[in-house]
Parts: C-alpha cells; structure tokens; sequence
C-alpha cells in the first residue's frame, strides 16, 4: 500500500507541477467563462434596432405601437406620398402605412420599404394592428377599457418537471444547456485524462525505466497509481474551475444583468413616453435572459448533477483510461497507438451521439438504455441527470459501472504486465488477446 | 559457503518457445557471479525471475534460504540492460523516489544519497534534469539508483556498456569494494575480458539450458588442455613420442615458439627434463583456456 502511494504522488506532483496544467486550470474557467459571455452578450446587445414610421391616416394608431428591443416606432404627420419619399433619408427602415377605414379593411394596411421587410417585423405590426382593431371593435361592442385590461391576464408558462422530491419549476433551456454541458465535459476530460494516462505508460516503457520500477513494484500496482495519480489530477483541475467559474460568473452576471437594465431604460426614453419607463425596466429584468438562466440554474439540483458528475467523470474515466493503459503498454510508439486507440473511441464518441438524442428525448428507450451499459453511460447519463432520474437507474448505472471498470481493469491489467516488457515487437489484437490468459 | 541465491529447476515457457529450461544455479555468498551466454539464451528470463518481475512456470527461487517472497524485493539491486529514468524529473528527487520504492524512509535515503553523491562527486547535479545529463552521467545516477538500498545481492545486466573506460573503472572498483562489504554480484555480460577479471563464478546459459557452470578457476582446470607453450634457440628433436608438438613457428629472431601437449600421466618437469637437454629456453609457460575460448569452444559444441 505503502508503494502505491509513493506512486500516485509522484504521477500527481509531476503532472500538477508541469506549465501546461497551471495554464489550462487558469484558461479553462475564462473560457467558459468567454462562452458564457458571448451568449449573454448575444442575448442583449446582437439586436439591431429598427426604426419603423408609422403614417396613420385613422389617426387611432399614434403611439399604440409598443417598442421593444428590435424596434421603435415614430409617427411623421406626413402624407403617405410625402413620407415615401423622405423615409429613407430620414433613417428609416420601414414605413407602414395605415388607411382612414382600417377598421373595416385591415387588409389595406401596407408596408414600404428598402429592402424586403423581415417576417418578424411584419407580424408584428400586424399583430398590434389586430389587437388595436380588436381593441375599438370590441368597445364599438359596448366593452369597456376597464373590462378589456381585466380580461388581459399574462399567461407565461412555467414547465414544472415531477419527481421523487416534489415539484420543482424548471426551465428547459437551461436545463439542456446544463446537461449538454456536463456530458460534453465527461466526454472531453475522459480523453484527455485517458490519453495522458496512455502516453505515462508509454513513457515508462520507451524509456526503459519501467523494468526498474516493476523490479521493486507490482506492474499492477505500478498501473493502478498512475491511474489514480492522473485521476487526482483530473479532480484538482475540476474543483479549481468548478470554484474559478463560479466565482467569475458571480461577478460577470451582475455586470451583464446591469447593462442589460440600463439598455432598456434607454430605449424607454427613444420612446419618447417617460412615464412608462419604470415598467419597461421592470419587465427588463424579468425577461433578462442572464438572470432567467441562472435563476433556472438555481432551481436545479446543483449537489446532485456535481457528484453525480464527479462520480461519473471518475467511473467513465477508469473505465477508459484501464484500457488506454494497456494500449500504452503494448505499443513502441505512438504512431502504433492509432489502430488499437480506434475500437475504444468508438463507444465514447457512439455515446456522444446517443447524448444528442438523450438531450431531446431524456427518457426514451435509446436514452435509458445507453445510460445504463456502462461504456456509454457516463456520457448519456449525465444528459439525464438534470431533467431528473428515477433513483433505481441511477443506482443500476452506477453499479454496472463499477462492475465494468473493475472489468476493464482486469484484463488491461494482464495486458499490461505482458505488454511492458516486450520491446520491439508489433502486436495484434489476437495477440493482446492471448496475453489476457498468460499465467505469471 | 552458503548460497544467497539457488534456482531449482527452473522452466518458464512463452507462447511459442521455452526461455529456461530446467535451470538450477547456485550462487555462493559474497562473490562476483558471471551469468554468460549468447544473445537470446535466457539470461534476461532468469534475471526477470530472480527479481520476480515474472513468474517461473515450474521450480522455485530460494534467496538466502527462504523461497522468494514479495519482501525479498529489498533485498536485491537491478541494473537492467535497458537503462532507464525518467527523463524529465530532476536526479535527486527520483532517486529519492526510486529509494523509497525499495522501502527506504525518505529520510534515509537522503542520508544514503549524500554519501553516494559526494563519493561520485556529482553533488551539482542534483536538481539538474535527467534528460541534461550525457549518457554515461545517466549511468552512474543509475547506479547509485541500484545499490543504494543497500541490497544483499546485485544483479547487474551488461553493467558496463555505455561507460567511458574512466567510468568503467569506476563502476569496477565500486563492484570490486561491495564484495568486500560481503555483497554478492550476479553480472551479465557478452564481455569476456571483465568476466576474466571480476568472476568467481560463472554460468553459460545455452539455448535456455544451463551448460557449464562452477568456479572459475575449476572451469579453467577443467577446460585445460595440457598445453604448453616455449620459446627457443635450437633444434627441437628426441622427445618421447608421447610429447605431441602441435605447432611450430619461427619467430623474428633466431628463436622459434611451439606448442607441445603432454600425456596424461607425464608432468611438466618431464617436459622440461627433456628440453634443457636439446635446446637454449627463452621462455616457458603453460596454455590457460581464456574465457573467451571456453565460451566460444562450449557453445559451439552445444549448437552442433
């Protein structure tokens, strides 16, 4: 036991040490961080305003138009002929122009400009438009204002998802992004901590110190501490960016939730109506996708997505990384490593694929299934997590898991004490297979 | 004389062909071993046994009267063929490293290191890489890695390839000083002339079997062929028949060299009886086997 620690702490300093691990642990959180940015940038700011004018010959039009973020209204009192002609100088995008008898034939409202007007725009000048024609049809009907504001209740969905522990309101987006997010990481970490476990192997073996070492130690033991050595490096560089992110999205979201606040208060004031301008703001924030997002974030189960996280990124890892140990050790060089790295790609990359499914359809047949089999399922199954998993799966995944790595485990193991003592020679797989049932 | 080190009966067999075959050694305490043998032979298989790296299919290892255990690790030093360190780690902290793998405490090591390190006289290397040391400043860390532990018996393959003369000396006297200390040294080696100089004891290893072994004066006694060699002025006649003269040839001056081989049951004095009497002796001497002739003479009879 002794051994095996004095092992694992070399594999960790040497690794932890190194130049190319302190720049990731620092790069990896401003990176995502960047990403998180861009999205959150895209979401406020990408919008390009346009400036609509309204020539209204009914003259019930005149500011009933409500500005958002991708448009903003004013209203010339010009001709139609008159405002055709300036629109374009004026810096407008479209001009929409509504007849004196509207009411009776909506059908006659046009819209002119430049360029083709996009869809967006045009259904919503159509939608205000119906809605104000309903708005005076219905009070030609004898209702009220006061009835039709009664009779306006907003409706906003909330997707609430049923499980063991009650009833949790969730958001799908977020969620999709959050599982996506961790399956790719596994799907990430676990080759590239397989890979560095493979080129230790290969190490040892091309520089020969490997029979130096197995003359003081097991090969298995030799193996199984560079595994968890790399592994301990893998959890270090994870809980350094688990507490970087979060401390920069912290200070991120508030910036970016800021901006946003002050951006709609603005377009409040290009209105021209100040009085609403507490109102837009209000609804700002509401709809401010930062904060939506991450309030959403909050309702999720975070203990639980980041241990079971932990406990597959580790499972997935050893499971793989036995194997990426033994071609390490069969192999001369890396160019060798091409034809034996190709049948262990394919489970992990065939799980990335099952995760795309996964994510549409979290519990479908394919998506329960491929979180099950222990190859696929430290991918497949974190997709599942955050939309919520029965407890008997997850435990099923989990056991078969361990059961799958103790397996990989073994035959790399035997692998692997044939494969480091033998130089110069170009193995096959029925080769590797006759090693697995060497005796000594 | 106890053995440290004796295999019974050894057999370990690969997929296609048997390593060893039927081997059984026995190794005396505190002497320089010599395990010989062509390239191939099954010197690497026997070494990888005794330091348990692999496991014998049959026969066992008995390593200072006690078969071998995973304890016995500490016990021994190895110097495989196939040098190695980790290129990237600085020399002190892998030998510290490499120290604690033999179950040194750290601090002990340390205390070891320092001994070696100013013995060698490369205290400034310590926390130089390894991969910035020349080849044969790599040897001597690896060295110091072997024996530092202080192991009871050292296994040496081909100690000497890749040493300048100077440091060969020096790895020499190092292996001539831990016999001294009562260590015993098992070495491999394709170099007759340091087998020559160093052994006590040897084994031929041929075709996985063990062809020849003992002491190596015995094996000298025993490969003797009652030669002897003289240089002389004269007419070499009227020996008794039973004196073969096998080769005669002049040399640069007057003189002229021949090999004579005596009967069994004559001695040497009767050789020289007869010789004082006809001709004028420069020199006299007997034709010892080198170890070079017995090896090549040995395993060419066990090829054919």
């Amino acid at each position: 036991m002794h051994t095996i620690f004095l092992i694992i702490k070399r594999e960790y300093l040497v690794r932890v040490r190194k130049r190319s691990f302190i720049v990731m642990t620092i790069l990896g959180p401003v990176l995502i961080f960047g990403f998180y940015a861009i999205i959150g940038w895209a979401a406020v700011s990408s919008i390009n305003q346009k400036k609509v004018a309204v020539v209204d010959e009914s003259g019930r039009f005149v500011n009933k138009f409500k500005a958002d973020n991708e448009t903003v209204f004013s209203y010339p009192k010009e001709s139609l002929t008159n405002a055709k002609k300036s629109f374009v100088k004026q810096g407008y995008d479209a001009l929409v122009f509504i007849p004196k008898d509207v009411i009776d034939y909506p059908k006659t409202v046009q819209i002119f400009a430049e360029k083709s007007v996009s869809l967006a725009l045009q259904s919503n000048i159509e939608r205000a438009i119906g809605k104000e024609i309903e708005t005076i049809k219905l009070e030609q009907a004898g209702i009220t204002q006061k009835v039709i504001e009664d009779a306006k209740v907003n409706v906003d969905a909330q997707t609430i998802s049923l499980s063991d522990s009650g009833e949790k309101s969730s958001n799908g987006i977020a969620t999709t992004i959050i599982s996506g997010f961790c399956a790719l990481l596994i799907y990430i970490s676990v080759l590239i901590y397989g890979t560095q476990v493979m080129r230790g192997v290969m190490e040892e073996k091309t520089n020969r110190i490997v029979e130096v070492i197995i003359s003081s130690v097991k090969p298995f033991q030799l193996m199984l501490g560079k595994i968890i050595g790399v592994a301990l490096v893998g959890l270090t560089q994870f809980l350094l960016w688990i507490a970087l992110t979060a401390g920069l999205i912290t200070v991120g979201s508030s910036v970016l939730g800021q901006k946003e606040t002050a951006k709609s208060a603005m377009s409040a004031r290009m209105n021209g109506m100040p009085g609403q301008q507490e109102v837009q703001q209000k609804m700002a924030k509401d709809k401010n996708p930062v904060t939506s997002i991450m309030a959403a974030i909050e309702t999720l189960n975070i203990p639980l997505i980041i241990s079971c996280f932990l406990f597959y990124f580790l499972g997935g890892y050893l499971l793989y990384s036995a194997l990426f140990g033994a071609i390490g050790a069969a192999v001369d060089s890396e160019t060798e490593t091409q034809q034996f790295m190709f049948p262990i790609m394919m489970p992990i990359i065939a799980a990335i694929a099952f995760a795309q499914i996964a994510v549409r359809d979290p519990d479908g047949p394919l998506a329960f299934w491929t979180s099950i089999i222990p190859f696929t399922s430290p991918v497949v199954m974190m997709v599942r997590v955050p939309f919520g998993v029965p407890i008997w799966q997850l435990m099923l995944s989990m056991g078969l898991l361990v059961l799958g790595f103790l397996g990989t485990t073994w035959i790399a193991a035997r692998i692997y004490r044939v494969g480091i003592l033998m130089y110069g020679k170009k193995v096959s797989f029925r080769e590797l297979s006759k090693w697995v049932f060497y005796k000594g | 004389m106890t053995n440290i080190l004796e295999t019974h009966h050894i057999i370990k067999q690969y997929a296609e062909h048997r390593a060893l075959d039927d081997v059984s050694l026995s190794v005396p305490k505190g002497c320089i071993f010599g395990l010989l043998g062509p390239n191939g032979a099954g010197k690497t298989s026997l070494i990888r046994i005794i330091n348990q790296i692999t496991a014998p299919d049959s026969g066992e290892v008995i390593l200072d009267g006690e078969r071998l255990k995973p304890d016995h690790i500490k016990r021994i030093g190895y110097l495989p063929e196939e040098r190695g360190l980790y290129k990237k780690m600085k020399v002190g902290e892998q030998l510290l490293y490499l120290a604690q793998l033999k179950g040194l405490t750290e601090k002990q090591a340390m205390e070891m290191l320092k001994v070696w390190f100013v013995k060698f006289d490369i205290k400034t290397w310590w926390n130089k890489q390894i991969q910035d040391l020349s080849k044969g400043m790599q040897q001597k860390v690896q060295f110091v890695a072997t024996v530092l532990h202080e192991p009871d018996l050292i296994i040496l393959d081909e100690p000497f390839s890749g040493f300048d003369p100077i440091n060969a000396n020096l790895i020499k006297d190092e292996i001539l000083e831990l016999r001294e200390k009562g260590k015993t040294i098992i070495f491999s080696t394709h170099r007759m002339e340091s087998v020559e100089e160093l052994c006590d004891y040897i084994a031929l290893i041929n075709r996985s079997h063990k062809i020849l072994d003992g002491s190596k004066r015995a094996i000298k006694e025993q490969f003797k062929t009652h030669t002897y060699h003289i240089e002389y002025q004269g007419v070499l006649t009227s020996l008794p028949t039973a004196f073969e003269v096998l080769r005669n040839q002049p040399l640069e001056d007057d003189f002229q060299r021949a090999d004579i081989k005596i009967p069994p049951d004559a001695s040497v004095n009767d050789l020289i009886r007869h010789l004082i009497d006809t001709v004028a002796l420069r020199s006299f001497g007997e034709n010892i086997p080198s170890m070079n002739d017995i090896f090549i003479q040995t395993v060419g009879e066990n090829n054919d």
